[in-house]
């Protein structure tokens, strides 16, 4: 991948790398994947739910070695895992206040236990040469037209559920109790909730690797909720930086001999960065015009 | 340098040639696995290790703060592999990284407890810097660098553990049970009531930190034993059982230690039967298989009350 050198003609650099097949895959593939992954991320976040999250996100590695192991097709290991993990998760919250010390305990063993699972799988199937890495850290070459359908059909219907259900998941995340007066059914929503999560996992996985999909779950939807305070704003600034952060990644990575998901992550965490770094700023900034209206807390101050 | 750069992959490499000993080898091979000097090492590392792990693991669950461990397995990844590629014994990196984040995590907190939001914004960065790492060190001029390593940090290669690596196992993981021990007691107060323990004068902010620090080091020494990417179940597994079986902690405290220990024997003794089966996995199994027969059990209720009411 060495070759081709960035010039700072940048039609000409990207008229390049359209000239390749596997490149217009891995750019169309990174678009679905990124929108898909920070809808779903953003309630994520918004709900607090990033330990769940990120165990549902990393079943996407035994699910890929059981179908290597086994022959059958790797989509259908993906999502047929991660959805079962969903509803793993969802039966062992029943009844349990979130966040508590015995959900985080099961949560654990549950993620621990599945890659554990994942490793065994792959020692078992010796084929692979190379090893676990690929299925963990995700490869953005040799991505196939059929697996960009695949992904484009899959991401719509987990778009259309989150659509269909994101008013009252909203709702219901923002203030369960109200949510669950006014007869909003909480309980089912979360339950469905953790299905889409499982879902676009399985979705995301397939192209950042099992590890790195959390990355694009959390970050994008972090940085956007402490930008503004306002839903649909933050909803859609979180997709717009995912899927910025991931063509840039994608550039990055074919000039690069580095791995895709080390240039996702390190742009999104930069931007995470800055977010906070210009928040700081905002209120610092904020305090002291209220204390200049105020001379005699400045004189207390100095 | 160089000298410690060929142990750390002379170790990789001595696990994939045990690994892929144990799993050619037919059943004559199980017999003598008992005797194999490597198994010895292993078997008294694990042992310690697990027991490390029980302790700090039992306040992990009862602090809520299991998260902190998911994020520590992440940075175990990231440090180790800096390590490798940086041309440094591979413990260093592990041990540095580990200790390095857990204060952090404690600083960027309030009160020594990180929001879940940004513990998970930082370790999906830590990752994807270890990718990085693990890209410098498989692709480095030098030709050293094997892919093996990377799966080795992530997995475990607890046969792979020389003498003189499982006696440093062994004293660092007998110092982080020492430390748990003396600290068991302001700690749990800390714990269960926070308010009063720091109106008492315990000092709360201190023993959180001085917590987190612990986990980091018992973070990097299973990493030895299980791999970085496993070792949040031998923390959480044993610890949650403990919670779920009984109400008094330090009767909680002595079984997820104990339930830890025999976890890693019953999986090492899994493993040497079956070779096909890693190490790694049939400690987790032997883990998750005790977790889950504790769910079994009808729950009483008043400790459930302590558990959701403090936790």
């Amino acid at each position: 991948m060495g070759s081709p050198v960035l010039s700072w003609n940048l039609l000409d650099d990207f008229q390049l790398m359209w000239s390749y097949p596997f490149m217009v895959n891995a750019f169309r593939a990174g678009a679905i994947v990124a929108v898909v992954a920070g809808a779903v991320g953003w309630f994520m976040v918004l709900r607090r739910q990033t330990f769940a999250g990120h165990t549902l996100s990393v079943v996407a590695f035994p699910g890929a070695a059981l179908a290597t192991l086994a022959g059958f097709s790797l989509s259908l290991g993906y999502f047929g895992f991660c959805i079962a993990a969903a509803l793993a998760v969802a039966a062992l919250r029943r009844g349990r206040e979130p966040g508590g010390s015995e959900e985080s305990a099961a949560t654990g063993t549950v993620q621990a236990f599945l890659l554990a699972c994942g490793y065994l799988f792959m020692a078992l199937y010796k084929g692979l040469l190379e090893g676990p890495q690929s299925l963990l850290f995700g490869s953005f070459l040799g991505i196939t037209g059929g697996q960009v359908t695949v992904l484009a059909v899959a991401g719509v219907v987990v778009l259309a559920a989150l659509a269909a259900i994101g008013r009252p998941l909203l709702f219901a995340s923002v203030d369960p109790q109200v949510a669950a007066a006014r007869g909003v059914p909480v309980r089912l929503l979360s339950v469905a909730f953790l299905v889409l999560l499982g879902a676009a996992t399985a979705e995301a996985a397939q192209i950042t690797g099992a590890l790195l999909v959390f990355a694009l779950m959390v970050l994008p939807a972090a940085t956007a909720q402490v930008l503004t305070a306002r839903p649909g704003l933050s909803l859609l600034l979180t997709v717009a930086i995912g899927f910025a952060v991931t063509w840039a990644g994608l550039v990055a990575a074919f000039y690069q001999p580095y791995p895709l998901g080390f240039f996702v992550t390190s742009f999104a965490f930069a931007l995470f960065l800055l977010a906070h770094g210009a928040r700081a700023v905002a209120r610092a900034r904020e305090r002291r015009r209220a204390e200049s209206g105020r001379p005699v807390l400045v004189g207390s101050a100095a | 340098m160089n000298a410690l750069l060929a142990s750390a992959s002379a170790s990789a490499s001595a696990s994939a040639s045990v690994a892929s000993a144990a799993t050619s080898g037919a059943s004559g091979m199980t017999t003598s696995v008992w005797a194999q000097p490597f198994f010895h090492h292993a078997l008294l590392a694990g042992t310690f290790i697990a027991l490390a792990a029980g302790l700090v693991g039992y306040f992990l669950v009862l602090r809520a703060q299991v998260f902190t461990g998911d994020a520590l397995s992440h940075v175990a990844f990231t440090g180790a592999m800096a390590a490798l590629a940086g041309g440094y014994d591979l413990r260093l990196g592990l041990f540095v990284g580990c200790v390095l984040v857990a204060l952090l995590l404690a600083g960027v907190g309030r009160r020594g407890k990180a929001d879940d939001v940004v513990i998970g914004s930082a370790f999906a960065w830590v990752l994807g810097l270890g990718s990085f790492f693990l890209t410098l060190y498989t692709t480095s001029a030098s030709g050293l660098g094997d892919g093996g390593a990377g799966t080795s940090v992530l997995f475990g290669s607890i046969f792979g553990l020389d003498g003189g690596q499982a006696l440093v196992a062994v004293l660092v993981a007998l110092a982080v049970a020492v430390a748990v021990l003396l600290i068991a007691r302001p700690l749990l107060f800390a714990t269960l009531d926070e308010n009063v323990a720091a109106a008492r004068g315990v000092p709360v902010k201190a023993l959180g930190l001085g917590f987190l620090v612990l986990v980091g080091v018992t973070a990097g020494e299973a990493t030895q034993a299980v791999g970085s990417l496993l070792l949040l179940g031998l923390l959480a597994a044993p610890a949650g059982a403990a919670v779920r079986l009984t109400d008094r902690p330090f009767h909680g405290l002595a079984l997820a230690a104990g339930l830890a220990v025999g976890e890693m024997w019953a999986g090492l003794a899994l493993s040497a039967w079956i070779p096909q089966c890693p190490p790694s996995f049939a400690v987790m199994a032997a883990a998750t298989a005790v977790y889950a027969a504790t769910w079994l059990r009808p729950r009483r209720a008043s400790r459930s009350s302590l558990v959701v009411a403090r936790g």
